[in-house]
């Protein structure tokens, strides 16, 4: 890495929005922790990918961006979705496959979306949103608004063809995309450095679609928002994509049922000193906030966690007619005459 | 009445609808100035101009994946795959992605979009450029699958693929694009869904598709001169299946063939055959026959192309011999 990496000047939001910024983050923190009980009492059906410890990199980004602003993220989704303003409630719902969630049951963990607030879906091809999010962006060019697309994935991404299908494409055509590589040094259970040419898997890579390359601290959650506004006014102005790597780490295995017993435990120590609602908090005290006011966030945090998880879990399942409905516009499933 | 070639009729296809709908927008390789390498888009680019034919990278991830991302926000792209052949190189995107976002996301978006494409065999291409693969997508769903067999259905079928909300794959037929025939003028839409009786016939129903239409309404011809009067169906969409227009056929003649281009297993004849063994069972005088390649690759030499996609010839021999 020969620049000098932007976005490390932190502080740049005001202090309402670094307030929100920390109570976004204890909500998707509290949140996925009560997932985690749900899977394992059971009711999470087939598995859930925590972002746990990553939570800084979805907040900060989704402070930048505004209605009409489209997201699209990966199976490691409730960050991004949540930090869009989507419903608790019909998550969890669609997590425990209930008629009220957020796609009535058909989508699953892995699909979370929320079209209302801009989130245009989690993917679970690797990759395969990198491009469908250039062509968000390509839209909002064409009716000449100032909208941008935040385009999340992790850092195994980087090796899948669509990524550099999808990269090349924004940059020649100057699309407002930001895309935020989340690189928490694992793919499912492969260390990404031991399967890829360059030692920062986006960052090393964006000079070869003529970007600037952006290397920044994912779990500061003010690093992360001075690099999106700066990404994201670039791509308002209709000066084209950015590419910003973001280094962090989750706290938990890949998918729910992972253990993680291949990373090191010094490294995975390393890691949970670092985790970004700790470090904002101690910010922010440090800063003088009353941490009464901090104290109020966690604890309504959990309250409204509960009550959601609670009107999720007294939801009824789908009725089966469901299945043949929505794969036409028209809401039917019919193929013949 | 225009004459125009099944090539022009794309191209005219295309112009009516984004003459009539700002939304409407054209992208794939070499489509703009070049007009695609079938010069199957002539004169968009010069009408239309590069904000609305878009050249892209060669990048078919890209360029499916870009049509689903706009046209989930409010574009109505027609994305351009060269060849048939090159969607195993974005099948990601078709199948899994433009196919089944909307059902997974319980409706919260439409993807009017549509992916035309040079399908099918007969120009010694060889077995990466020929293939006919509407087999492909109908076996997916969530797709809508359009194969039309003349110039007026080029056009017809185009446009109201275009006006379409769903994800539609357009398969032109590539030995077809210099065929011309006479195309209606003023607008022109047709309806998805709706197969055509090409030919009324009382002893044999020929059920095709595409280039195969020509064959089996030339074979039809001969066939009458061995006194076999043929129904042809032209099923022009796979994806919605007409199956009252095939049932209806195959009930008045109580034989039914189908001709299909694509290699033996699991070409759309084995599904049509099903449902008319399921569905009209007590019609049939006889088991319905399929004439398809034989499945293997597509070979290039004239020779042996020729003799793997069903001819006039081989058409007429198994319906006579069927019928002796
Ligand atoms: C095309 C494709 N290949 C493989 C997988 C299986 N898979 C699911 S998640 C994953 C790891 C992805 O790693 P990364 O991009 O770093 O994201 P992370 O899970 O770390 O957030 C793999 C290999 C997949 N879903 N899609
Ligand atoms: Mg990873």
């Amino acid at each position: 890495m020969t620049s000098t990496p932007i976005g490390t000047t932190p502080g740049r939001a005001d202090q309402a929005t670094r307030v929100q910024m920390y109570e976004q983050m204890v909500h998707i923190r509290s949140f996925e922790k009560r997932v985690l009980a749900l899977f394992h009492q059971g009711l999470v059906p087939a598995t859930s990918h925590l972002s746990t410890g990553m939570e800084a990199i979805a907040v900060g980004v989704a402070a930048n961006l505004r209605p009409g602003d489209s997201t699209l993220c990966t199976y490691r989704g409730h960050a991004h979705v949540l930090a869009r303003g989507s419903s608790m409630e019909a998550m969890f719902a669609e997590l425990i496959g209930r008629a009220t969630g957020l796609l009535g049951g058909k989508g699953g963990s892995m699909h979370l979306a929320s079209a209302e607030h801009g989130a245009l879906g989690s993917y679970a091809i690797v990759g395969a949103h990198i491009p469908i999010a250039a062509g968000v962006a390509w839209s909002a060019q064409y009716r000449n608004t100032d909208q941008v697309v935040a385009c999340f994935f992790g850092d195994g991404a980087t090796n899948i063809g669509a990524f550099h299908e999808g990269l090349n494409l924004a940059a020649v055509w100057k699309l407002p995309v930001v895309f935020v590589c989340e690189n928490n040094r694992y793919m499912e259970y492969t260390p990404i450095g031991s399967v890829t040419a360059v030692a920062h898997p986006a960052a090393d890579r964006a000079r070869a679609y003529g970007l600037e390359p952006v290397l920044i601290d994912g779990n500061d959650a003010d690093v992360v928002f001075t690099a999106a506004a700066e990404a994201c006014s670039r791509a308002r102005a209709g000066d084209g994509p950015t590419l910003i790597e973001a280094e962090t780490y989750r706290h938990f295995g890949h998918s729910n049922s992972d253990p993680a017993k291949y990373r090191p435990e010094a490294e995975v120590e390393e890691w949970l000193e670092r985790d970004p609602i700790t470090i904002y908090r101690s910010r922010l005290l440090a800063e003088g906030l009353d941490e009464s006011v901090l104290t109020q966030i966690d604890v309504s945090a959990d309250d409204a966690v509960e009550q959601a998880a609670s009107a999720a879990l007294a939801a009824p399942v789908p009725t089966v007619d469901e299945i043949e409905k929505n794969v036409w516009a028209d809401g039917s499933g019919s193929w013949r005459s | 009445m225009a004459e125009l070639t099944y090539r022009q009729a794309i191209a005219a296809g295309i112009a009516q609808e984004m003459g009539r709908d700002p939304s409407v927008v054209l992208l794939g390789e070499d489509v703009g100035a070049a007009a695609g390498v079938f010069k199957t888009y002539s004169g968009l680019y010069k009408q239309f101009g590069p904000t609305r034919v878009r050249d892209t990278p060669i990048s078919e991830e890209a360029i499916v994946g870009a049509a689903i991302g706009a046209a989930m926000t409010g574009l109505r792209p027609v994305a351009d795959i060269m060849f048939a052949d090159f969607l195993a190189t974005c099948w990601d995107m078709v199948a899994n992605q433009a196919a089944k976002t909307r059902y997974m996301l319980d409706g919260q978006v439409t993807l009017p979009l549509v992916i035309v494409t040079g399908n099918g065999g007969g120009l010694r291409f060889g077995a990466q450029h020929s293939q006919s693969l509407e087999n492909w997508a109908m076996a997916v769903p969530g797709l809508k699958v359009v194969a039309p067999s003349t110039p007026a259905d080029a056009f017809g079928l185009l446009a109201a693929s275009i006006r379409d909300p769903d994800p539609v794959l357009f398969f032109g037929h590539k030995a077809l694009y210099a065929v011309k025939a006479s195309v209606p003028d003023g607008e022109h839409v047709e309806a998805l869904g709706r197969a055509v009786i090409r030919r009324e016939g009382k002893d044999v129903t020929l059920l095709a598709l595409a280039a195969m239409v020509p064959r089996a309404l030339a074979a039809a011809e001969v066939l009458a001169e061995h006194g076999i009067d043929a129904t042809v169906v032209d099923l022009r969409t796979l994806v919605p299946l007409d199956t009252a227009t095939i049932f209806e056929a195959v009930s008045r003649t109580g034989v039914a063939f189908t001709v299909e281009e694509n290699p033996r297993l699991l070409g759309w004849g084995a599904e049509i055959a099903s449902l008319i063994a399921e569905e009209c069972f007590e019609a049939l005088d006889a088991p319905v026959v399929r004439i398809t390649a034989p499945h293997v690759p597509l070979p290039a030499a004239g020779v042996l192309e020729d003799s793997a996609i069903p001819s006039v010839e081989r058409i007429c021999a198994t319906v006579l011999e069927r019928c002796a």
